[in-house]
């Protein structure tokens, strides 16, 4: 109690910056996080750049964006020649589970895979995974990650994103969209409380299923994770 | 003088015996009597004035749809739409789950089909829509909501898919109205298409 009191003197009261922000209630794409300014920026992008690199020069492939329909993306890999399978999964993820809590139950888990990620095996030449599995909590991000190996062929690529600060109590809200096959236009759009943050050995286990992975660090802690099926 | 002060004093002819002054048609007078802005004036339902065929906000359709002229569909719809030389608008309450052929597609609502347009798909902002597209050019508001495919078709593979024959025998359309009394609507493949136009009309 003494030392307590002797501390306030000394150091001042405790720092309000050590209380991490509220959990975001996500509004879908295009409604932004309240209370937030958006910041736009069109930035250089290695991961994109080798997940274009490989499908390039093919066409008819099909690809599918998890980050829900933009123009942008629309656009870009359909002037590719290819078919863009689209799922708006942060959306329908807030929407089935309002509670982190809720990420571990089984039938819940079951029920969201089969509504968004219903497809036959081996369909997909590449999936736009963007930051999408660091909003889930480990039973579920395990789930996903499985049924993604499924669904996309081998010799497949994934491109992912992840934060790389380990100890942030608070990462920024990002969307994603193509700017051309070497950059994208990242917007920020707030800041949320993180599930989990997963480092290059989590990262490596989670994806073990998969035959490689290649890490790119970009600005402000961001890992661009190229996943090999 | 006093017949001066009398020509002061009389009081004024009545203004109906007044000649009436000639009109005098300038640019301000023309204005005062029939004010024009340069603005459009848009009425608070612009674009449903404008269609002949339109399937109101209270109305069910259980069947097949076919029209030959623009269609705005705000009610619900279940089956199938063809307007291959037309534009389609699901307007803000429409509520269609059917599959879907057209020239052109303007959705607000909500669509449950697959869709083929061989000139453009439009998707506004809180527009829902689930299932396949094809279309030769789409155009999509951030907040719209999307889950299926999209498969662009170069303008050579539209024109085959316009020129899709239709079947010999359409069956008639059904509408349905709230109060649940069932309106034998006349064979859609009579022009105008559409004896559900009628009964959606609002």
């Amino acid at each position: 109690m003494l030392t307590e009191r002797l501390r306030t003197i000394l150091l001042g009261p405790p720092r309000a910056s050590l209380v991490p922000p509220p959990r975001p209630i996500y509004l879908g794409r295009g409604c932004g996080l309240p209370n937030e300014k958006e910041v736009i920026e069109t930035r250089a992008s290695r991961g994109l750049d080798q997940f274009f690199s490989y499908i390039k020069d093919e066409t008819g492939l099909a690809i599918l964006d998890l980050s829900g329909l933009t123009q942008s993306n629309v656009d870009f890999i359909t002037s590719l020649g290819h078919k863009l399978y689209t799922e708006d999964f942060l959306r329908s993820l807030y929407a089935t589970f309002p509670e982190e809590s809720d990420q571990m139950n089984s039938g819940l888990i079951e029920r969201f895979l089969n509504e968004n990620l219903n497809y036959e095996d081996d369909t997909f030449s590449g999936v736009l995974v963007w930051d999408v599995l660091e909003h889930m909590a480990r039973p579920l991000l395990a789930a996903t990650v499985e049924r993604l190996a499924r669904i996309v062929k081998p010799k497949s690529y994934l491109l992912a994103l992840f934060h790389a600060q380990e100890r942030a109590s608070s990462v920024p809200f990002y969307s994603f969209r193509i700017a051309d096959s070497k950059s994208m236009t990242v917007n920020m759009r707030g800041s949320r409380t993180p599930t989990q943050i997963l480092n290059n050995r989590t990262l490596e286990k989670l994806f073990h299923k998969f035959e490689s992975l290649k890490f790119f660090l970009t600005r402000e802690h961001l890992r661009e994770v190229i996943v090999k099926r | 003088m006093w017949g001066k002060k009398k020509d002061e004093e009389a009081p004024p002819p009545p203004l109906r015996q007044a000649p009436p002054p000639p009109p005098v048609f300038t640019e301000s007078i023309k204005k005062e009597i029939m004010p024009v802005s340069s603005m459009p004036v848009r009425s608070a339902e612009p674009e449903m004035s404008k269609y002949i065929a339109t399937v109101g906000k209270s109305v069910t359709v259980k069947g097949q749809i076919f029209s030959r002229e623009e269609l705005l569909v705000d009610g619900e719809v279940e089956g199938t739409i063809e307007l291959v030389e037309h534009r389609l608008t699901i307007g803000p309450n429409g509520n269609v789950r059917a599959a879907i052929k057209a020239r052109e597609i303007v959705i607000l609502g909500s669509v449950q089909g697959n869709v083929e347009v061989t000139d453009k798909i439009d998707i506004r902002k809180d527009a829902k829509l689930v299932g396949d597209i094809k279309t030769a050019r789409i155009i999509i508001e951030d907040g719209a909501y999307f889950k299926g495919s999209i498969d662009i078709v170069k303008p050579g593979e539209a024109v085959k898919l316009a020129a899709t024959p239709r079947p010999a025998a359409p069956t008639p359309v059904q509408a349905v109205l709230p109060s649940q009394a069932p309106i034998a609507a006349s064979p859609v493949s009579h022009p105008p298409a559409a004896g559900i136009a009628g009964a959606g009309a609002k």
